[in-house]
């Protein structure tokens, strides 16, 4: 097979035409020693270690905090392409809460024949007690972050769409407020947009979608499974900017049919909740009885229209991987336009002709869990092993409904900085979406996640990802 | 503010004082060995004791003090939840828990003082590197304290933080006190004779008041005067009536905070009349073991009360 030929955003696709939106950083970095980048590079991380933002890794016999190495070249967006970006995920992001209510409700997607019954029905993430429910501001997911690749200088595909809890925001923060710190005259050259005001815009945001009962100023406050949680630091930091309480389950309980939280002063209620537990241990009553980081009852408070949950529960069926390969079907559906953005093409194995296909090309494709995250579970065909494909290829016929299977795509590359000066490697994008009943806001930037080792197409933090900070430029 | 944000800073700052006062009191062990031949290994028990973690030691290692195994005991024995590192640990994840009420300055002060202990106590302490150890444990600590000063509102944060730190303080002061009292007392009744030179040395470098003693009272140490020092003078730091005033005025920017006056506050309040209302022949004469017991269990109750009525837990 040819090897297609990579985007690479600094230096294009041949790499040796350098593109405009990277005109002054090259000029800045070319001037620059690079001894002093080195020890900067230092600086950040120690910055970033003393700060405590590090992540506990699962699956280790000891929990060990660890960073997320960061790197010192900005992925940097031009205003126009963001411009086209944000038209394209406001459309997705009004197209899920459209696709959320209609399925809680009357289901007239299904009706008309465009999702199958099954998908919805038979899906884990699907949540029958939400059935009905009507959330305070017709508010299904407040915060979402749309992972986004490019292949091109125009070719940008939605990889996947994270409308339960999605995490990152933090570091998008704080790579920011760290390149401001280490490089002011960088920003004193180039226009870069502001992502600082995002806490306010999500405090905003939530208080937006308080239940109607809430008075003028609504309690908000973000529930944490705790400190030993692997995204414990981005909740308190985002409790901390907000300015609002970070709880745990054993600090809330219902009492008289609201959601109150244990203070020096006795209980007070709660109005909304951000929650970063998954649904099934928000409420043992309700759901996964064993669960010790939710709170017995709050599905009930909520049903009656007495607190605010975000995201709401059983949003998750929105951003199912099976779901995703309805997407453009979703987005026409709901807000009668093409799709905007495009997805990766995908393969259900559900579907009988699919899984032959699948079958017969395993060492072309990408295979993921339908409901797996954080690149575990999943089979990257061109490299790996005959071993791992053979083994993939049992569990794959094993359940086959529970896997879909994509072409492994050219993703761009931005450079990172390394010993030998800059080297390509492929990136990601998350940019951060927020949900108010009469808006949308996007943040100018994101989340870049770019793959350390050369070649490597798996950008999850918890495989040995880094990131970066994320520019947009002013137009 | 939440009831476990105040139990977190409440224990946060009890470990940073727990960790600050063991490095303190083996300085003061350390001290002795170096002014005085033949065996010191009594002095190390004495100090395992004061520290309260005698009891654990001799269930691990039957009884058999010595210095090297108490100092490695005190310092880093994950077995024993008093040790240096696992003190600093229980400070760090209090302070995880509460990062929403710190200041950021104070976070990274608590933070760098995890990474640079945690890295100093890894393996067994070298003797030579035992002096420098000591003095880092104290410095960060320090700096913790320093920043909460320079960067926290005075507000109910500001009050848990400091009831934790000076219970502390109090327990570690009065055990001192407890453990040394079998010393003072005969020189307290053969009235005017000096003390034994290392001993009272012992006494006042474990609390850091060598210099203020010798300020306020001259070269000529007396137990009677060592006993004033450490339970009644209100301009020491670490004195029993300054540690109480403290616990009672940051107690009562508490209730006219909150405009609530809860059963703590009462027994904060009988427990500084009597510590105030005695004068130090008093003490002496009721019994300074009894005094210091009386005082140990009256402060624990008090921290209980205080836990119950701000709802540290429920």
């Amino acid at each position: 097979m040819e090897k297609p030929q990579i985007f690479d955003e600094m230096n294009g696709l041949g790499g040796d035409a350098l593109r405009a939106p990277y005109a002054e950083f090259s000029t800045w970095f070319e001037s620059e020693n690079p001894s002093r980048l080195r020890k900067k590079q230092r600086e950040a991380e120690d910055l970033f270690r003393l700060t405590g933002i590090t992540f506990n890794v699962y699956g280790r016999a000891e929990a060990s905090e660890r960073l997320i190495p960061f790197d010192i070249v900005p992925r940097i967006i031009s205003g126009r392409e963001w411009a086209r970006l944000s038209r394209g995920i406001e459309q997705r992001v009004r197209a899920i809460n459209a696709f959320l209510f209609d399925i809680y409700h009357r289901q007239e997607i299904i009706k008309a024949g465009r999702i199958p019954a099954e998908m919805i029905a038979k899906n884990e993430a699907f949540l029958p007690q939400m059935m009905g429910v009507n959330p305070a501001g017709g508010v299904y997911t407040h915060i979402v972050g749309i992972d986004l690749v490019r292949t091109g200088p125009d070719e940008f595909f939605v990889l996947e769409d994270n409308a339960r809890t999605p995490s990152g925001v933090s570091y998008m923060l704080e790579n920011r407020e760290t390149m401001l710190q280490m490089f002011p005259e960088l920003f004193a050259k180039t226009r870069v947009m502001p992502v600082s005001n995002y806490p306010k815009m999500l405090r905003r945001s939530l208080a937006a979608c308080a239940p109607e009962m809430a008075g003028d100023k609504p309690t908000v406050a973000v529930l944490t499974p705790g400190i030993h949680n692997s995204a414990y630091y981005e909740h308190s930091f985002l409790a901390d900017k907000m300015g609002v309480e970070l709880v745990e389950g054993n600090d809330l309980r219902v009492i008289d049919g609201r959601v109150a939280m244990r203070t020096t002063q006795g209980y007070k209620a709660i109005d909304v909740l951000y929650r970063r537990v998954d649904d099934n241990f928000l409420d043992p009553l309700n759901f996964n009885p064993n669960s010790q980081l939710g709170v017995p009852g709050i599905m009930d408070v909520y049903k009656a229209g007495r607190i605010t949950i975000a995201n709401a529960p059983g949003t998750g069926i929105a951003d199912d991987k099976a779901i995703y390969s309805y997407m453009p079907d979703i987005v026409e559906f709901y807000t009668g336009e093409k799709a905007i953005l495009q997805n990766v093409p995908t393969w259900r194995c559900s579907e009988a002709d699919s899984l032959a296909y699948v079958l017969d090309n395993l060492s072309d494709l990408v295979v993921k869990e339908v409901h797996g995250s954080g690149g575990y579970g999943m089979l990257i065909g061109p490299t790996a092993t005959k071993k791992e494909i053979e083994a993939f290829r049992r569990k794959l016929k094993a359940r086959p409904a529970n896997y879909i299977a994509q072409p492994t795509l050219s993703l761009s590359t931005v450079p990172i900085f390394t010993k030998a000066g800059l080297a390509p490697r492929h990136v990601d994008l998350r940019p951060f979406v927020l949900v108010s009943p009469d808006r949308i806001d996007i943040t100018p930037g994101g989340l870049t996640r770019v793959a350390l080792k050369k070649g490597s197409l798996v950008v999850n933090s918890s495989q040995g990802g880094g990131t970066k900070d994320t520019w947009v430029l002013e137009e | 503010m939440l009831g476990k944000t105040a139990g977190g800073l409440f224990w946060m700052f009890r470990y940073l004082e727990r960790s600050e006062n063991t490095a303190r009191l083996i300085e003061a062990g350390l001290r002795i060995a170096l002014t005085r031949s033949g065996s010191t290994d009594e002095e190390w028990t004495s100090i395992l004791q004061t520290t309260a973690v005698l009891e654990g030691y001799n269930a691990v290692y039957d009884g058999v003090v010595t210095r090297e195994t108490a100092i490695d005991w005190m310092l880093r024995d994950r077995a024993n939840p008093s040790s240096v590192l696992n003190a600093i640990d229980a400070a760090r994840s209090n302070a995880k828990t509460v990062r929403t009420a710190l200041t950021r300055e104070v976070w990274e002060a608590v933070n760098d003082c995890w990474m640079s202990l945690k890295d100093a106590l890894a393996r067994k302490v070298q003797e030579r590197d035992l002096p420098h150890v000591l003095l880092l444990i104290r410095q960060k600590s320090a700096f913790v304290r320093g920043a909460l000063h320079g960067t926290m509102l005075r507000n109910d944060i500001f009050n848990f933080a400091r009831i934790g730190t000076f219970m502390e303080r109090a327990d570690n002061t009065a055990r001192i006190l407890d453990v040394k009292y079998y010393v003072l007392l005969p020189s307290v009744a053969a009235v005017g004779s000096s003390l034994d030179n290392v001993q009272w040395q012992t006494i006042l470098r474990s609390v850091s008041g060598e210099g203020g003693f010798q300020m306020a009272y001259g070269q000529e140490p007396r137990a009677r005067e060592i006993c004033q020092f450490l339970i009644l003078d209100s301009r020491m730091p670490r004195s029993l009536a300054f540690c109480a005033a403290k616990i009672c005025s940051n107690l009562g920017y508490l209730a006219s905070d909150y405009g609530l006056r809860h059963p703590s506050h009462e027994m904060c309040d009988a427990i500084t009349h009597k510590v105030n209302g005695l004068g130090i022949d008093e003490v002496l004469d009721k019994g300074l073991h009894e005094f210091i017991q009386t005082f140990l269990k009256e402060n624990s109750a008090l921290g209980q009360q205080i836990e119950v009525d701000y709802r540290f837990y429920q």
